[in-house]
């Protein structure tokens, strides 16, 4: 294996890292055929993809890391409203999700995405182009994500991200708002009766790399006096696959990804457990790029007006007929009869009556993604809206 | 040329070779130059245009990680820096250990080859082809996927005599409790390795002066444990052992080679040991039909005539291309991540997560890599010009 090879196997996201807006050319190319992520996301078998990836795309990506050399001496920065004119000019939001967090982002067998974070790009491209179908949906993983939205391949990151001081003062990006109050916990098997985090002193611990949490497991671990080994994978799969073949005695990402995991990868769901402690704070959000003021703003506020809707009732059955009657000052501004709030954000009166008869409030998409009907069944706890207990509080439509 | 060398004074002129040759170095040195300051600025003004932080000063904070294994004392408070070092460790690690398994193996497959067995012959061959044909990165998923899943949990624990443990865990051993007995044990035995080389410097000699045959093998072998049964006893004799200890679903104490290394090795060492068996048998296969004759009309048995007139003839033919093998193996070591094992790829991975330097974290790779594939090249390249033919 040479160098080059060795990069496009480990590290393609130096290709990304250093592409700019006006050189994503091969890249759109790559992200359409889903080389960068998983081409079928219904499929779990990534030794097959991983393999292919090195060998179709062997050429290709060398050339990409090349071209990402040259690229980067004409590269411009972002600029204000930058990104609203592409999406218009291009007429589809790129929006970069999960490679499969069923219920949060996951695509069926005909490809069709679905889940929390997905709802949030097809509200948003219902604001900005009026169907919440022209979305190009870009399967990330935790390693790649941050690349790909600096580079310019992407133009909202809506994958279980969470907000954290150094990724927003460093990365050159924002985090538009919380999308999903989330804590991160541990996965054990039912038979080893563990009952407390506290009990996996010196247990060996599945993490998958490029997330924040192989520093919260050490943060704990010390914090506990617990001496947990992590072992840290690259790929999702790799990492649940040892801990269900018994290599880790536990498994640990965010508490809402652990109920989507269990869910779906388990043999038997009912032989394993999550564990009562949440060892950290997880706000998962919207991301945004720098630079771009604009557009940075109407990711902030369609979230907003979603969560605000909920609050003042507003859903997708009843949003056309309150339009036309209802005379509350609020539910008149988010719904643009009265004052004209879509123009100060850069697009039209009707941009939430679009982005909710898409996708609903916020209650009804986590209801209908995540909720205690769906599958994962998790309870709305500190995802109830503020006025109900919950920490879900959406600065005013005003 | 030398012959017709340009008049002294025309030595600046255009219709100098020389000095054409001269300009040209120079103008292709200064854009490539350029080229690369150029590329290194661009990127530097675009990530700061859009506020992403770079520079290498992240080296020097706390990683905030713990890393699964090390054979460094290491602690999440500890630098950055410190961490690469562990990850560097324990790629050379596997690097190191992966080599000779895979010389050895190979160059037993490769003189399999020749043998008089058809079926050995055949199952050499049936090897190579079966090991040097599957993607390398497959292999180790697939040592993996079997290891995780085949060997019994802690609970279960295969054990030998209750110091040897079997499990998920990988294979849990018992190491010495460090003292200053073992490190005299350990000086002891280096005393040893010296005494043995000098041993075997004087028994060739005497061999090439009388014709003696003496053991070149055992001898030294001895000597190098005498020397450090010398030092540990010398040390007290100490006989404290952290031995494995399986309590429920964790092992404690000792010390193990865990499922991702052992994953790891093996992958690496099987598919690796593939390559140098060709390697080694078109070596053998170079020295010319002569030499076999040669040998055993003076009496060479056929496992004396390999080892003493085929192999170091061989040798040349096979060092340069088993140095790309070995750098291959250790340039592979860096799938480790994809089985979990802590290389240096997967240091750079976390840092790179928790940081974001990516331009900065694989550059560090990079350099890593490039370092350790130079001072093998270097190392065989020596070792090349020890074994080539001496014309006297
Ligand atoms: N919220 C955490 C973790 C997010 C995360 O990436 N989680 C994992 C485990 S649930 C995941 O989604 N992996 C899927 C993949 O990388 O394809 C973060 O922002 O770092």
């Amino acid at each position: 294996m040479d160098l080059v090879e060795y990069c496009q196997v480990r590290c393609d996201y130096v290709s990304l890292a250093a592409f700019p807006r006006s050189a994503s050319a091969y890249e759109h190319k790559a992200f359409r055929d889903g080389q960068f992520g998983r081409s079928e996301p219904g499929k779990q078998n990534f030794n097959q993809v991983e393999t292919t990836h090195m060998k179709t795309n062997r050429t290709k990506l060398a050339l990409a890391i090349l071209a990402a050399g040259s690229a980067l001496a004409i590269a411009t920065p972002a600029q204000a409203g930058k990104t609203l004119d592409a999406v218009k000019a291009r007429g589809e939001l790129v929006c970069g999700v999960n490679t499969g967090l069923a219920g949060f982002s996951a695509a069926d067998s005909q490809g069709k995405w679905s889940g929390l974070d997905v709802d949030v790009c097809r509200a948003i491209a219902a604001a900005v182009l009026g169907d919440g179908n022209k979305v190009k949906f870009v399967p990330l993983t935790a390693q790649q994500r941050f690349t790909a939205l600096q580079s310019g391949e992407i133009d909202i990151l809506s994958r279980n991200t969470t907000w954290t001081l150094t990724r927003d003062a460093s990365l050159g990006l924002h985090f538009a708002g919380v999308t999903y109050y989330d804590g991160q916990g541990f996965m054990v098997p039912v038979k080893n009766k563990i009952k407390s985090a506290k009990q996996l002193k010196g247990a060996t611990v599945c993490v998958q790399s490029g997330t924040t949490t192989e520093k919260n497991l050490t943060d704990y671990s010390r914090a506990n006096n617990l001496n947990v080994k992590p072992i840290v994978f690259e790929k999702q799969e790799a990492a649940t696959g040892a801990y269900f073949s018994g290599r880790c005695v536990a498994f640990t990402t965010d508490a809402s990804g652990l109920a989507s995991i269990r869910n779906k990868d388990a043999k038997d769901p009912k032989e394993h457990t999550i564990l009562p402690e949440l060892i950290s704070k997880e706000p998962l959000g919207p991301v945004v790029r720098r630079g771009d003021d604009e557009w940075f703003a109407i990711a902030k506020w369609v979230l907003n007006g979603l969560i605000e809707s909920e609050e003042y009732g507003i859903s997708q059955d009843n949003v056309d007929k309150l339009k036309a009657e209802s005379k509350d000052p609020v539910v008149m501004r988010i719904l643009g009869t009265s004052e004209d709030t879509g123009k100060l954000l850069g697009l039209d009166k009707d941009w939430m009556v679009r982005a909710l008869k898409t996708v609903g409030n916020y209650g009804e998409m986590f209801e209908r993604n995540v909720g205690p009907k769906t599958s994962l069944a998790l309870p709305r706890g500190a995802n109830a809206l503020w006025n109900k207990g919950g920490l879900m509080y959406a600065p005013p439509i005003r | 040329m030398a012959e017709r060398a340009p008049p002294r004074k025309r030595a600046w002129s255009w219709r100098s070779q020389a000095f054409r040759g001269l300009i040209y170095q120079i103008v292709a040195v200064a854009l490539i130059a350029f080229g690369v300051w150029y590329l290194v600025n661009s990127t530097l003004a675009n990530m700061a245009a859009r506020g992403i932080q770079s520079g290498f000063g992240f080296l020097l904070q706390p990683a905030g990680f713990d890393i699964g294994e090390s054979l460094i004392p290491y602690d999440a408070l500890d630098p950055y820096w410190k961490a690469y070092a562990v990850g560097v460790l324990n790629t050379l690690r596997v690097a190191a250990v992966g080599i000779i398994f895979a010389t050895l193996l190979g160059t037993v497959l490769g003189i399999g080859r020749f043998s008089g067995n058809a079926i050995v012959r055949g199952l050499c061959y049936a090897y190579v082809e079966l090991f040097r044909n599957v993607p390398v990165l497959l292999q180790l998923l697939m040592w993996y996927l079997l290891f995780a899943d085949m060997l019994p949990p802690i609970t279960e624990a295969l054990s030998l005599g209750g110091v040897l443990f079997l499990s998920k865990n990988g294979l849990s051993f018992p190491v010495p409790v460090w003292g200053p007995g073992v490190g005299l044990a350990l000086l002891g035995a280096l005393a040893g390795m010296v005494a043995a080389w000098l041993y075997r410097r004087w028994a060739i000699a005497r061999f090439e002066a009388t014709g003696q045959i003496r053991s070149l093998f055992w001898v030294p072998m001895v000597i190098v444990i005498a020397g450090a049964l010398l030092g540990w006893i010398a040390g007290g004799a100490p006989s404290t052992w952290n031995v494995p200890r399986p309590d429920g679903f964790i092992m404690h104490g000792g010390a193990s080679a865990t499922p991702e290394f052992l994953a790891v090795l093996l992958g690496l060492v099987l598919y690796t040991a593939a390559f140098i068996a060709e390697v080694v048998r078109s070596g053998i296969a170079s020295v010319v039909r002569g030499q076999v004759e040669a040998a055993s009309s003076l009496g060479l048995s056929k496992d004396q005539a390999m080892r003493l007139v085929i192999l170091p003839q061989a040798l040349r033919v096979i060092i340069p291309p088993v140095t790309s093998q070995y750098l291959n193996l250790t340039k592979n070591s860096s799938l480790a991540v994809a089985v979990g094992y802590p290389d240096v790829v997967s240091i750079a991975n976390t840092s790179l997560n928790q940081t974001g330097r990516a331009v900065e974290c694989i550059a560090l790779i990079m350099a890593v890599y490039l370092t350790t594939s130079l001072a093998t090249s270097a190392f065989m390249n020596w070792y090349n010009r020890r074994a080539a033919i001496k014309e006297r």
